[in-house]
């Protein structure tokens, strides 16, 4: 570094001995580079888009009159509601053995390991609608179930018929539980991997007991590998619901077939599926984006603003103008004082060193 | 060893402890001996600096005493206690985790590439032990912390991320960390050596001051001057042996060992 900065300001002054091909670029106008590849592309783009968008409101097939009218209708809205309670409930569920299972994988005992093993590629093995369908049928394998003697079937504390056990919601929560299960925990397992070893070894070696470990230390730093991935997993599971209509659960993609195998209406009804479908997944990315935020603490130096602040900061700015003509926007910056302040006191006390090194 | 009267500050142990006892240590990773027999005997207060070539197992050593790494044949204490084991009897019994835990909390280590938690503050960093300890109230760590971390020249950093810190500043809270459950021996693995080296300076001051209180100070370094100008007693160890040892005005200037004499005489060149 100390050898190269004397060697290119020598090098300029050569190269250009007179004092005015020193510019200074809030001087002088600047012309931009003409993209003009980049801005045919995007011209294609622009094209296609507004083709499409024509059509959505030209083509009478779409019938958005229908779209409409079951939009919010009763049983969509009954669908949905069903929809949103196996994905909470299944993740849920999934997510903490999930939990389990990925540290089962990562234990010293050898039958742990194994049993978790041998979970995760069963359950990732069987297809999830063969599960289902395996689950809300298994009254013929085992006609009753109960608790009692082990290795008997003599169920003297309680016993039931699983037909009544197993209901279809019951079938479904399973099926989509332990399908979500083998799959979040190879991600968990992934992002607990994914922590440097020197963190245990920092922890063990200060004496934080084992769990605390996991939960403050490992799990956190893993959240940023796990983050991406789980809610992948999670608007999956959102879509993969959709499959319960095999054992005549009635949520969205159920009930949206309902109605138009009464009116024959497919795609407007289709629509009004997707649509909702859509939203839920709008509702996961934007709380995916927030919670990868909150978890990248740390990680860098300074968070970039998030879209509301930058919105904010573009009113606000947009607003200046209105009110007085002559004020140039302030920098972006400003938007967030207190974390600017943390880079300008990092900044300046590296300045200091540099400085000290160029007057050497 | 010099006897100190050691002032009453929140890092200093009450009374001279921390008696670390190393016989006859063995390891071997994979058929390979890494450490071949060492016997050490680190009294309370002294300031002993391990040296060696990379390779010689002078890190391995270090881990061996909190129990990081453990030992294939022989025995590590401190002030008597083994840090994994209970002797009772004939038969020594591995310890339940939560007891190496409280037992290796006697001993702080301060790491070669810092090994802070990325996603805590400085200051949590150095509360996060008491509190997960159940040592002090969230008001006495934080207080303790702020103490630790003004010592160690970082009182302002204290709600910085490691990553908004320099690798010197970085290195300082660890120890400023590892100070926070008041250990009888604090040990560094070669604290220095992942520095650029305008900041070595600034980390070597904190361990010097240290070094003055009266703790255990185990030091692996490649810091020559440094080990000649703190420690009570240096300690050369090649490939998995001590080969020599003694105060560093002997060791350092003339060295009897011909290999130390080869090391000694690359690292001053």
């Amino acid at each position: 570094m100390t050898d190269t900065l004397p060697r290119s300001v020598v090098a300029t002054v050569d190269a250009a001995p007179s004092p005015s091909s020193r510019v200074d670029l809030g001087d002088i106008p600047v012309v931009r580079t003409k993209h003009w590849f980049r801005w045919t592309i995007a011209a294609i783009v622009v094209f296609v888009v507004a083709q499409f968008a024509w059509s959505l409101v030209t083509n009478e097939n779409y019938e958005w009159d229908y779209f409409a009218h079951y939009f919010l209708s009763e049983p969509v809205l009954q669908g949905l509601w069903l929809t949103l309670v196996y994905t909470v409930v299944s993740a849920t569920i999934g997510f903490l053995l999930g939990t389990v299972l990925a540290l089962a994988r990562l234990a010293k005992s050898p039958l742990l390991n194994g049993a978790a093993w041998s979970f995760i590629w069963f359950f990732r093995s069987v297809p999830l609608v063969v599960q289902l369908v395996v689950w809300y049928n298994l009254g013929y394998l085992y006609p009753t179930l109960g608790l009692g003697t082990p290795f008997t079937t003599d169920f003297w504390l309680v016993e039931f018929p699983t037909v009544q056990l197993i209901s279809a919601f019951a079938a479904g929560v399973l099926g989509l539980s332990l399908h979500q299960a083998a799959y979040s925990a190879e991600i968990i397992r992934g992002g607990l991997l994914s922590v440097d070893q020197g963190q245990l070894e920092a922890a063990a070696a200060l004496g934080i007991p084992p769990r605390r470990r996991l939960s403050r230390i490992i799990l956190p730093q893993a959240m940023r590998s796990i983050v991406p991935n789980a809610t992948n997993e999670v608007i999956g599971l959102v879509k993969g619901t959709s499959v319960l209509f095999v054992i005549a659960i009635p949520e969205l993609f159920y009930a949206v077939q309902v109605i138009y195998n009464r009116n024959s209406r497919v795609i407007p009804l289709l629509l009004v599926a997707v649509v909702w479908y859509t939203i839920i997944t709008t509702i996961l990315s934007i709380a995916q984006y927030y919670i990868e935020r909150h978890y990248a603490r740390g990680t860098v130096r300074v968070l970039p603003p998030t879209p509301l602040q930058r919105a904010r900061h573009w009113a606000s700015v947009q607003w200046a103008r209105l009110g007085d003509g002559d004020s140039g926007p302030t920098p972006l910056a400003a938007a967030d004082a207190p974390e600017v302040a943390r880079v300008t006191f990092r900044g300046s006390s590296n300045d200091t060193t540099h400085s000290g090194g160029a007057s050497a | 060893m010099s006897t100190i009267t050691i002032p009453a500050t929140d890092a200093g142990p009450a009374r001279p402890q921390g008696l670390v006892e190393i016989h006859n240590v063995h390891k071997s990773y994979g058929g390979v001996e890494v450490l071949k027999g060492i016997d050490l005997t680190v009294h309370p207060g002294e300031v002993v600096a391990i040296l060696g070539a990379s390779g010689s197992g002078k890190s391995t050593l270090l881990r061996t005493i909190n129990h990081l790494e453990t030992v294939d044949r022989g025995s590590v204490t401190v002030d008597g206690e083994l840090i994994g084991y209970e002797q009772r009897g004939g038969k020594l019994y591995e310890l339940r985790e939560k007891q190496v835990l409280e037992r290796r909390t006697q001993i702080g280590i301060v790491f070669q590439n810092f090994n802070l938690f990325p996603h805590l503050t400085a200051l949590e960093n150095v509360t996060e032990a008491p509190l997960a300890l159940g040592r002090l109230t969230k008001d006495d760590a934080r207080e303790l912390a702020l103490g630790l971390l003004d010592r160690v020249g970082l009182g302002d950093k204290a709600d910085h991320y490691p990553r908004q810190l320099s690798g010197g500043q970085q290195q300082r809270v660890a120890i400023a960390r590892a100070l926070a459950l008041k250990p009888k021996v604090i040990l560094f693995d070669e604290p220095t050596s992942a520095l650029d080296p305008e900041l070595v300076g600034e980390v070597l001051d904190v361990i010097r001051d240290l070094a003055q209180l009266g703790t255990t100070l185990i030091i692996v370094t490649h810091e020559v001057g440094f080990a000649r100008e703190v420690a009570d007693r240096v300690v050369f160890v090649e490939a998995g042996r001590i080969i020599e040892q003694g105060p560093p005005s002997d060791v350092l200037v003339r060295p009897k060992h011909p290999r130390v004499q080869e090391f000694l005489a690359k690292v001053l060149a």
